[in-house]
């Protein structure tokens, strides 16, 4: 199981280190900082490093690594999966999970480490269990208790801890009933030079806020149940019930949480909403080269797309850009030689165009990478996928809640192949003689 | 970047006051001095300040044991903050202060007897955690009453306790009986329990791999299925890995356990998702193959699947490492879902290489091109490891997509185009792979790769190319200063580049003997008396020593046919897959290696297996047990790795280990070398090459593809006469006439057989039809031959299935050997067979058309021809007419080829083709044959020539019924 964890920052210092068992040596780590060092970015440190005693198995999160140390045959998902939940706790108790944070509430985090797990056993890591534990540090309660003496850690068992809806606890009140659902869904597309798609999928989720009073039982139900084949439910989902009625029917967790996520993969239900128009040119021998590129909707049933921000890593061989946007503003790194354009909002009427020219370094060949172009938007009040809640009913309790639903639809990425390559000539595989 | 700096020297400054960050402010008087007189405070509050202030410390991993005393001394407290965080510390320090730890231990004893069960389970958990042994002790007995507490927290918690006092002494653990008490728990009430106790056994298992610790039976699976519906997640993994090694007694029972696990696939927590699809992987392999429920399980697999790769990237890599074990494994879940798989810009590097291995392992005709385009468009980015493994896919799809080769072989091209040095180095080492695979195919691409000849500088970019022209220097004008230019370097090289070039030399000087005479001598006296490298200086003296006793072994030797590469490189070996599908999800499965290669105290882990699929029959009806269950039988052979003599002989070399069609007799990778040395080398080193016909043998018979694949060498003057143009293209199959009836019904009471003679991977048979035609069962047969004129002979003997009913009719097929007694019959293919069963025994002979003993290595060399030719005297020719063919003189010797009758070299006179051909019969006849093939005329003209003109008029026969059919 988990032997031990080290949080490690990006400048490479262990800054806190806890032990489930007996103490490794912090000098492990040393197996991990020579992977990073031999990683070109951050993210490419692999998750899981053997060392000739432990095995190392790290996330990288707010550009923190948790490297967990193990010693015998363990699931790694499970260990990633905890470590996750782990900066979910510390994000859910300080609002940030950084250095700073955790540093300054190093006391907690030693008390809630010990909680989430027993010799290397997960023991309470739903958030409202935790709560009930140790209570999150807010300014109020760190000045009352300084002057009453009170502590932040709780007496009592956990009442969700051995219930059969142990992400609930019991006797929960509040005056105002209310339930909000967000359907977010995130487009993850590849789309080639022509504007053909390539692979285009959706990622959505349903997060939410649910602050009623009681156990409730909810139902949720789809007019379109049929787009999600491919889901994961939070554990409080009656899964039997949606096998058969397509119903989703939970007694939901106080507060915030993640219901569902889902996945839509086939081609045809996923639309991308933007297009691209784009052209980029370079004369051979000439150290100037062409910029054109335009953005407009597509079936948005109407909706504004916004938020939209346009990256492009640029070949090496660009010194600088002069372009003139119609809209927004936009930026162009010499040395990494990223161009960003903060566009806004698109109106259909007036599309958005980012124009102009680059020079190019005197004398360098034509650029033969290949370049791409990032798009990211947001569309409020949609989902892309089509899904729709059809009705929300509660049982078990008297009061009339009060309900809500909101949908949004994000680019996670699209990215757009932009080919300088030119498309060589196929190559016709004649028989020469070669004598 | 900078915003994040700011904002952390920002909290670092505000957070001095309010927040836990002032624990590490010191002062100049001394640290330790001064917690010491805060820990010893009267005041509770000033105290609480005082340990955490401790625990800041030990976090960031400054000494503080020397505070030990002062701490325990605040334990007994009935804060519970306070009490914790002395715990914390106790923990951490307790080792490095054994005497000091027992003070704390009555403090623990008490509170194990708290009405709060929260400090009954804490004091208990704490003490476990202390590993001291005075202090393990003393909680015997506060652990064995929490294992029986009322309440379930403090029990899940105990269990747990007993996994971490194993941990610190064993034997204390068996000698209190905890174990037994374990066992119980897992028909606990409370499946938190229950998965706690799972998790201890489990984890006490790991040490004890022989212990009966989980002993599984249907009673306590039905107890975990109810607790996995409604543990924690955690709960969850464990219970569901503990499933994972029970064997089910039925397909019954495995089925209805995959029902109930099946919809653990939904869960969120992606290592819930992996074990569950860890059980379901093993189990499915009970359920026979036609059942509904199978192909259903197998549609629910691949939606989860898909699912973790939109997760972290972490989660993805394992996902990803386990998804290409189940790839392996079963194909058909996956098979629709190429495009998950397309690399993602912004993936991490690691996510990248694990993509492009399962693409490659999902290409296929349907999907190829847009893998292919893919491909080409990874090769162009800029990470050169992702680069380079990228255009090796593309080489690995032409290996593995047939139809692909072409577009593979002209996207390499492109790419080597580019002129990018790793690319072009790269795409070398795959183009050889593909010549390999497809030989005569592709050569024309050569030139273009001779140009890039001063651009490589890896070695096996560099040994691929000294390969390819070594390889084909017969189509290489200049191949001789080509790899003289590599000489000039020789000792600079690596070993791999050095024997490569060793080989290229001495496959160059069998081909063109006469004008690279000086280039071998040089070689082989660098690779022999300048080289410290055993290796070299070994395969160099073998070289020299063949060359100069016989160079017609030393080219059967060198120029032997290699056996072809196939898709199944790089795949795991199938019994490690199967055991690495029972262990999806762990490490092993990450790395691809068994538990026991790399876990650390396992001490002899056991090897799992993937349970037999139920039923009787086991053979017939599931091919998938055949295929898993044959492997032990019939191993892939395993070309020899590098530095393995045989195989460097064989000039294989450079090739990853890949595997081949004809299975050795043993699977080991030294069966090679130990044949050679057993046989071959001694007879070899004792210079008496020539007469032995061994040496051919022991080096394992060439496998019986394509002959003809040789292109015919120019050498000496007859390039004239021997012209064979470009490739002959693929020979079509052995003729086999049709069967005919040998034995009719009436003749024999009711058995009619009839059958025909067929060579197939030069393995003479005799494929019968039996049918019974009398009234009642038949069984007991056995067959004979009389003495015939080749020495056939069964190789076995005569498998009849019975009961043979009445009208039934089956299909036999008998090998034939050639070393039964010879006796010279009339006419020479007669065959005098005697077929016994139950009711009698049965006489009747048949003729076998001669080309059936056709060796596949009927091809003689030109030269030896011409002499052979001039030599037989005239009066040994016989001429035929072979009336009302059709063919033309290529269709006509592609046909031949079939058969084992091979072109040597076409003359074409007047419009009228002169093929000039060999054979040789299994007794070691040569026939040889000029075929006049006239445009336009239907009646060809044969002339056989052999030293035993017996033959002719049966080999004329065969001639016919080749060409006819």
């Amino acid at each position: 199981m988990i032997h031990s964890l080290f949080l490690v920052n990006a400048s490479g210092d262990i800054f806190l280190e806890k032990h489930w068992k007996s103490v490794v040596s912090r000098s492990v780590c040393d197996y991990f900082f020579e992977a990073q060092e031999r990683a070109t970015e951050p993210e490419n440190v692999p998750p899981v490093i053997p060392t000739p005693h432990h095995y190392l198995i790290s996330v990288l999160r707010h550009r923190i690594y948790f490297v967990a140390v193990i010693q015998s045959e363990v699931p790694p998902l499970f260990v990633i999966e905890f470590l996750h939940r782990v900066v979910d706790t510390f994000q859910d108790y300080f609002g940030v999970c950084t250095e700073a944070a955790i540093k300054d509430n190093v006391v907690v985090v030693y008390e809630l480490l010990e909680e989430m797990l027993d010799n290397g056993f997960p023991l309470a890591t739903e958030s409202n269990i935790l709560k009930e534990l140790i209570k999150p540090p807010t300014i109020l309660r760190t000045m009352v208790n300084t002057i009453t003496g009170s502590t932040n850690v709780g007496e009592q068992l956990p009442t969700g801890q051995l219930s059969v809806v142990p992400w609930r606890r019991t006797g929960v009140k509040y005056t105002n009933n209310e339930a909000y659902f967000d359907v977010v869904e995130e487009i993850d597309a590849i789309i080639d030079k022509s504007g053909s798609t390539i692979t285009a999928e959706i990622q959505g989720v349903i997060d939410a806020c649910v602050k009623l009073t009681g156990m409730p039982d909810l139902t949720l139900s789809f007019m379109n149940p049929r787009l999600l084949d491919d889901v994961s439910f939070h554990p409080c989902v009656r899964f039997k019930r949606w096998e058969a009625e397509r119903i989703l029917s939970f007694i939901p967790p106080d507060g915030n949480f993640r219901l569902l996520s889902y996945h839509v993969s086939s081609q045809n239900l996923v639309a991308i909403p933007v297009y691209v128009k784009h052209n980029i040119t370079f004369r051979e021998g000439s150290s100037q080269g062409r910029f054109d590129l335009t953005l407009g909707p597509k079936q948005t049933m109407g909706k504004a797309v916004e938020s939209v921000l346009v990256s492009s890593q640029l070949p090496r061989g660009v010194l600088n850009t002069n372009l003139n946007p119609s809209q927004g503003t936009y930026t162009f790194d010499p040395v990494t030689k990223l161009l960003t354009w903060d566009v806004g909002k698109i109106n259909p009427q007036k599309l958005p165009s980012l124009k102009g020219s680059m020079s190019l370094q005197a004398g360098a060949s034509k650029p033969d990478e290949n370049p791409t172009i990032n798009i990211q938007f947001k569309i409020q009040q949609m989902a892309i996928s089509g899904l729709k809640v059809n009705r929300l009913d509660m049982y078990g309790e008297k009061y009339k809640p009060f309900k809500g639903i909101k949908y949004m639809t994000k680019a996670g990425f699209i990215y757009i192949n932009w080919r300088l390559l030119c498309s060589s000539s196929e190559w016709t595989l004649a028989h020469k003689n070669l004598y | 970047m900078q915003e994040w700096a700011n904002q952390l020297c920002e909290n670092r400054q505000f957070g001095s006051k309010m927040t836990d960050s002032k624990y590490f402010t010191t002062t100049k008087k001394g640290e330790i001095f001064e917690l010491k007189a805060e820990l010893n405070s009267d005041k509770k509050e000033k105290k609480k300040e005082a340990v955490k202030k401790v625990i800041a410390s030990m976090t960031v991993g400054k000494d503080v044991s020397a505070l030990f005393p002062d701490v325990v001394n605040c334990m007994q407290t009935d804060n519970l903050e306070l009490k914790k965080l002395v715990y914390l510390y106790l923990m951490n320090y307790a080792k490095s202060q054994p005497d000091m730890a027992i003070m704390a231990v009555n403090t623990f004893v008490k509170d194990c007897e708290d009405p709060n069960p929260l400090i009954r389970a804490l004091a208990v958990r704490t003490m476990g955690c202390i590993r001291v042994d005075k202090i393990t002790e003393y909680l015997c007995e506060p652990l064995r009453k929490c294992l029986k507490d009322e309440d379930p927290y403090v029990r899940k918690t105990a269990a747990v306790c007993v996994a971490k006092l194993h941990d610190i002494n064993a034997q204390l653990v068996e000698d209190q009986g905890f174990l037994d008490t374990l066992k119980d728990l897992i028909s606990d009430s409370n499946p938190m329990v229950v998965a706690n106790a799972v998790a201890a056994l489990s984890e006490i298992a790991e040490s004890h791999p022989n212990s009966n610790l989980l002993d599984l039976n249907p009673q306590s699976i039905n107890k975990l299925l109810t607790a996995l519906n409604e543990c924690t997640e955690w709960g969850q993994i464990f219970i569901l890995d503990c499933l994972a090694n029970y064997t089910p007694r039925d397909d019954r029972e495995s089925q209805s356990i995959c029902e109930r696990v099946t919809p653990r696939l939904s869960h969120a927590n992606s290592a819930v998702v992996l074990s569950a699809v860890k059980v379901l992987m093993k189990f499915m392999e009970m359920l026979p193959k036609d059942l509904d429920y199978y192909g259903t399980l197998l549609k629910k697999l691949a939606p989860p699947l898909v699912t973790l790769l939109s997760a972290e990237p972490e989660l993805q890599y394992v996902a990803l490492r386990n998804i290409n074990l189940i790839v392996q494994k079963r194909p058909e879940i996956l098979k629709h879902e190429m495009k998950v798989f397309f690399v993602k810009y912004n993936d991490p590097i690691y996510v990248k290489l694990e993509k492009l291995d399962i693409m490659i392992r999902l290409a296929s005709q349907a999907n190829i091109a847009q893998v292919l385009a893919e491909l080409k468009e990874y090769a162009t980015e800029v990470d050169v490891d992702f680069v380079r493994k990228a255009v090796r896919a593309i080489g690995r799809c032409a290996i593995k997509v047939e139809q692909s080769a072409e577009r593979c072989v002209s996207t390499l091209l492109d790419l080597i185009q580019t002129k990018v040095n790793y690319v072009v180095q790269e795409a070398i080492v795959v183009i050889k792979d593909i010549f390999r695979k497809y030989p005569n195919k592709y050569e024309s691409v050569i030139a273009t790769l001779c140009e890039n000849l001063d651009s490589l500088d890896e070695p096996e970019a560099r040994a691929a190319m000294i390969w390819i022209v070594g390889e084909y220097a017969e189509r290489i004008d200049n191949a001789d200063e080509l790899l003289e230019s590599f000489l000039e370097g020789f000792h600079d090289e690596s070993t791999q580049v050095q024997l490569q070039l060793l080989t290229a030399i001495v496959k160059l000087f069998l081909k063109k003997p006469t004008e690279t005479q000086e280039l071998v001598q040089q070689v082989l006296s660098l690779a022999t008396q300048d080289s410290d490298n055993p290796d070299l200086r070994d395969r160099g003296y073998i070289y020299w020593r063949l060359l100069s006793t016989d160079p017609v072994a030393a080219k059967e030797v060198v120029l032997a046919e290699k056996p072809l590469i196939s898709e199944e490189t790089d795949l795991i070996e199938p019994t490690l897959l199967e055991e690495l599908i029972c262990h999806i999800g762990t490490l092993a499965s990450v790395y691809h290696k068994p538990p026991s290669a790399f876990v650390e105290g396992s001490r002899g882990v056991q090897h799992k297996r993937l349970p037999a699929r139920a039923g009787s029959g086991e053979s017939a009806e599931s091919p998938d047990t055949v295929s898993t269950g044959g492997v032990s039988e019939a191993p892939p052979a395993v070309i020899p790795s590098q530095g393995d003599l045989l195989g460097d002989l064989l000039n294989l070399d450079l090739t990853p280990p890949t595997t081949t069609g004809p299975p050795p007799p043993t699977s080991s990778m030294q069966m090679g070398a130990m044949d050679l040395l057993g046989g071959g080398l001694d007879s070899l080193l004792g210079g008496d090459i020539g007469g032995s016909p061994a040496m051919g043998a022991s080096f394992g018979a060439p496998p019986a593809v394509m002959p003809g694949s040789f292109n015919a060498p120019v050498s000496g003057g007859l390039s004239d006469l021997f012209d064979l143009g470009g490739g002959v293209g693929m020979p079509m199959g052995a003729y086999v006439p049709p069967k005919t009836v040998w034995l009719p019904a009436m003749k024999a009471k009711g058995l009619e057989i009839s059958g025909t003679f067929a060579r197939r991977s030069g393995v003479v048979q005799m494929e019968m039809t039996l049918t019974n035609k009398a009234m009642s069962v038949m069984g007991d047969f056995a067959i004979q031959f009389n003495r015939n004129s080749f020495g056939l002979a069964p190789a076995g003997p005569l498998q009849v299935l019975t009961p043979f009913t009445p009208n039934q009719s089956i299909e036999v097929t008998l090998p034939l050997n050639t070393v039964g007694p010879v006796m010279k019959m009339e006419p020479l293919n007669n065959l005098q067979v005697a077929v016994k069963n139950n009711i009698d025994v049965f006489y009747f002979s048949c003729q076998y058309p001669i080309s059936m003993l056709f060796v596949e290595d009927g091809k003689m060399e030109r030269q030896v021809f011409l002499a052979t030719w001039k030599d037989i005297p005239n009066d040994n020719e016989s001429q035929f007419q072979i009336k009302d063919c059709h063919l033309n003189s290529d269709a006509a010797s592609n046909k031949l080829q079939g058969s084992n009758i091979f072109t040597i070299a076409k003359r074409t006179v007047d419009g009228q083709d002169m093929l000039y051909q060999s054979m040789k019969l299994t007794n070691g006849i040569w026939i040889l044959a000029e075929l006049k093939v006239q445009a336009g005329n239907p009646n060809y003209t044969i002339s056989l020539k052999c030293r035993a003109p017996e033959v002719a008029q049966s080999v004329f026969q065969s001639y016919e019924a080749v060409l006819k059919n």
